[in-house]
């Protein structure tokens, strides 16, 4: 998918020339570590939307796991048996912007949800893929509350039940299944990307071209079957009444490594007085694949990058091209001698630009101190896609866009920041 | 690399082909025949391009993933590469190395401190897998049977 270096020199060489002078829809913003002002919630604001997200060592770490997590971004999410005031808080949620869904873990999970079942009454059970993994489990019905919003009978998936322990072979072919903490070292995965279901269109027909995410599961075993979007898992923000066209996500700036630091995840792009787009660049992002094209060390990812509150850390090339080093032990981070100062260029496909400067520290020396959980420089190899992971969003209003969701900057899917 | 010589390579080795599904193992470090198998259990279709150093064959699955395979002309499928909404089945694809890479991903988790682009690492087998729900892209490579001159940047 990626143009050839001779093509790259060639878009370089002119998004440098946009850029010195007429400054393609928005400018080069460098956009370097300013603390955003405190979100406030104005008196008389019809819904609360302000949810606190904390980036810590996550609920794996200490015994029997002990994996403390390093830029992860935690909240805590409110759910309730459908209808009724049977609820429950788990805390420890990764906030995940590459994703789109709820999924819980049945160990954190006391209360008893309703299974989803299709027409013949057969439970629905879900095999979603992640990068390196699959979690599968069954599809159950909650009303979910966050701040001051609502999403009434969410279809969210629970992982790691006993309910439906034979994992179908096409499920477990996709990758080794994460079924607990110690595995996903996360109580839950809180998806608020820019899709409004996790799989959408795809799941909906029958025959080979659907990707066999939904099984049916009656006691005779597991086979694929179709779910309709909206039964399909759901962006609980698609879901709220209001503020549901996306979200945008404030974190302070982070200096070095430090052991914790809270931002905000605001509901609604424009809706109220604390969510306005203000002088944020809209980079608009491909409706198929979420993702937008940057420009780096000569090599463009077209159509092949992406903002991830969910990865931990900026994920770009290898150490061939990049010659940054990787650690000797933590062969998925970089460990270059000193902190490189490195700068991209974004790009949307509405055709807005602009410069990103970041930083590329030691991630040996970086993760030395396994309390310190914001990590500002942390990177590693990804020679697949540009992974702008928690790291970008320090210092920076973030703004994601849901798929067809219309906003004051227009209609998602889009980032801006 | 001359890349017009690539290139023009590529459009003169063009062959498209549609051929029944046969039953052959399968795949990274495999015959080329594997190749078959590959595109029989994911419903896709095949197309063959060459240049001087491999030939590719290219399936393009029912569920929209574009996979690569890498034959060296000694007919050994040396790589494999992917991108798209979803996975391929990646155990068809790794064929023997599933069960490594599966060991690999789970030996990495309680070091890699949370969650980010795969790459693995081994004497004898590198995956690299990158992206997010909707957007997925793989890479799988046995250095060891890479033919001479191949750049891993064109294994994509």
């Amino acid at each position: 998918m990626r143009r050839v270096r001779f093509r790259d020199s060639l878009l370089i060489f002119i998004a440098a020339a946009f850029l010195a002078t007429a400054g393609c829809g928005g400018g080069g913003s460098s956009a370097s570590a300013t603390t955003p002002t405190p979100p406030t919630n104005p008196g008389g604001s019809p819904t609360p939307n302000v949810q606190a997200i904390t980036v810590n060592t996550g609920p794996a770490a200490g015994p029997p796991t002990n994996a403390p997590y390093v830029d992860g971004a935690f909240t805590s999410v409110t759910l309730c048996v459908p209808g009724t005031t049977t609820c429950q808080t788990i805390d420890g949620i990764l906030v995940d912007t590459g994703s789109s869904g709820l999924r819980v873990l049945s160990s954190a999970l006391t209360l008893s949800l309703p299974q989803q079942a299709d027409s013949s009454g057969d439970p629905i059970v879900e095999c979603l893929p992640f990068l390196d993994s699959v979690t599968w489990g069954p599809v159950q019905t909650a009303d979910l509350t966050m701040a001051g919003e609502h999403a009434k009978s969410l279809p969210i998936q629970v992982i790691g039940t006993s309910s439906f322990p034979a994992i179908p072979s096409a499920c477990k072919n996709l990758g080794p299944p994460e079924e607990d903490l110690s595995g996903l070292a996360t109580n839950g995965i809180l998806g608020i990307g820019n899709f409004a279901q996790d799989c959408g269109a795809a799941c909906t027909v029958t025959g080979s071209s659907n990707p066999g995410l939904y099984y049916k599961c009656p006691s005779s075993g597991c086979e694929v079957t179709t779910e309709s979007i909206s039964s399909q898992v759901q962006n609980p923000v698609a879901l709220f009444a209001t503020d549901n066209n996306g979200v945008l996500i404030q974190f302070p700036a982070v200096s070095g490594a430090e052991p914790s630091v809270t931002g905000s995840l605001i509901f609604g792009i424009g809706t109220q007085s604390n969510n306005g787009l203000g002088g944020a660049t809209v980079y608009a992002a491909d409706p198929n694949t979420g993702n937008f094209t940057t420009v780096f060390k000569g090599v463009t990812y077209q159509d092949d990058a992406f903002l991830d509150t969910g990865s931990n850390g900026f994920y770009f090339l290898d150490s061939s091209i990049t010659g940054i080093p990787t650690c000797t032990n933590f062969t998925f981070w970089y460990c270059p001698a000193n902190t490189l100062n490195l700068s991209a260029v974004n790009q949307g496909t509405n055709g807005a630009m602009g410069t990103v400067k970041f930083s590329i520290g030691n991630a040996d020396t970086l993760t030395a101190n396994v309390n310190d959980a914001a990590v500002s420089a942390l990177g590693g190899p990804s020679p697949g896609l540009f992974d702008w992971g928690l790291p970008f969003f320090f210092g920076r209003s973030v703004y994601v866009a849901i798929e067809g969701r219309s906003t004051p900057g227009g209609s998602g899917p889009y980032y801006a920041y | 690399m001359n890349r017009t010589a690539i290139m023009l390579g590529v459009l003169l080795g063009t062959i498209a082909l549609l051929i029944s599904p046969l039953s052959l193992p399968a795949s990274l470090g495999s015959d080329s025949a594997s190749v078959e198998a590959d595109r029989g259990k994911m419903e896709g279709t095949l197309q063959i391009t060459s240049n001087d150093s491999y030939a590719v064959h290219q399936i393009q699955t029912s569920t929209g993933v574009a996979v690569k395979e890498f034959v060296s002309p000694a007919g050994k499928v040396f790589a494999v590469a992917w991108q798209g909404p979803f996975h391929p089945d990646l155990h068809q694809l790794l064929g023997a190395y599933y069960d490594r890479y599966v060991q690999a991903v789970q030996a990495q988790r309680t070091k890699r401190r949370g969650h980010g682009p795969m790459v693995i690492q081994q004497p004898g087998l590198i995956v690299q897998i990158s992206g997010h729900s909707r957007s997925f892209w793989g890479r799988a490579y046995v250095p060891e049977m890479m033919p001479a001159g191949v750049h891993v940047e064109e294994l994509r």
